[in-house]
């Protein structure tokens, strides 16, 4: 059963993906790439990261999407009104790249004595406590990211909080209207 | 389950590719950045799998981590897409060669 429901997610991450690379209309595109999103948050459930999956919808098909569509819907933008045609032979060279770069990943993985393929590993029942291998050993409750979050990882945890002030202080910064900075105004709009 | 870490490394590795088929092949600087987001969700779908078929929880830890420097990354990307477009009046980019005049 689960073996239909990976083939079926996998499809439709990949070929929402790839919709959303080659329509030409940013909006379809973004649209396509919700579902992606969706999709890649299903394949998380199932591996079992119940609480990554939460939150890619939350965070990515969101927050994340919602900012994209807010993007073009302001700047109403759209690659017909540019005059120029990209070169056929730049068209080619992408299109070619995806191929060699996907017949290598596929013929990589699907070679079996390429790569060993491991079993799943139990799932732990006690979120707490290094494995052997000096791991967090993998559980399915969110109390093992806060385990972690505040043990193993609380420098990350600090810098990451950091960087998102950064971060906001960034957007502040850069979408500030600059008018009285420069009273030479060179009419650009 | 019997599907296999190699598979869910083909479609992490799939996807990927076509993220990367968005960067080189598109000229609106929006669909450039979502398919940039595309490859980071492919990493973080790689990232999940070694995870649970290793038996730890730190790829979920990363992936978490990943999560919040990409929402941050979108804020202030798209903030300065805006920006380029209030200089410029467009995103495409073969309208942002202003190093090469």
């Amino acid at each position: 059963m689960t073996d239909i429901l990976f083939y079926l997610f996998a499809g439709i991450t990949l070929i929402s993906a790839l919709a959303m690379v080659l329509l030409p209309n940013a909006v379809n595109g973004a649209m396509c790439m919700i579902v992606s999103f969706i999709g890649t948050a299903a394949l998380f459930v199932l591996l079992e990261a119940y609480f990554l999956a939460i939150l890619q919808v939350l965070v990515y098909a969101g927050a994340v999407m919602v900012l994209f569509l807010f993007i073009i819907m302001l700047l109403n933008v759209d690659e017909d009104r540019s005059k120029t045609k990209p070169a056929k032979l730049s068209i080619f060279a992408a299109l070619a790249g995806f191929v060699m770069l996907s017949g290598l990943i596929i013929s990589l993985f699907t070679d079996p004595a390429a790569l060993p393929a491991p079993p799943a590993i139990e799932v732990a029942e006690n979120p707490t406590g290094l494995s052997a291998n000096n791991g967090i050993p993998f559980t399915t409750s969110a109390k093992s990211f806060g385990y972690s979050l505040f043990t193993k990882y609380m420098l990350p945890f600090q810098v990451t909080g950091f960087l998102l002030l950064a971060a906001m202080v960034g957007v502040i910064v850069v979408s500030k209207r600059v008018t009285e900075a420069k009273p030479e105004s060179e009419t650009t709009d | 389950m019997t599907i296999g870490l190699n598979a869910f490394l083909i479609v992490a590795g799939l996807l990927f590719a076509i993220g990367m088929l968005g960067v080189t092949l598109r000229r609106n600087t929006l669909v450039i950045f979502m398919s940039l987001e595309l490859m980071l969700n492919a990493v973080n779908l790689a990232l999940v799998s070694f995870s649970r078929y290793n038996g730890t929880m730190d790829g979920n830890l990363f992936v978490f981590f990943i999560i919040t420097v990409a929402a941050a990354e979108v804020a202030l990307g798209l903030a300065i897409i805006v920006a380029l477009f209030k200089r410029r009046q467009s995103i495409m980019v073969e309208h942002l060669n202003a190093l090469s005049r």
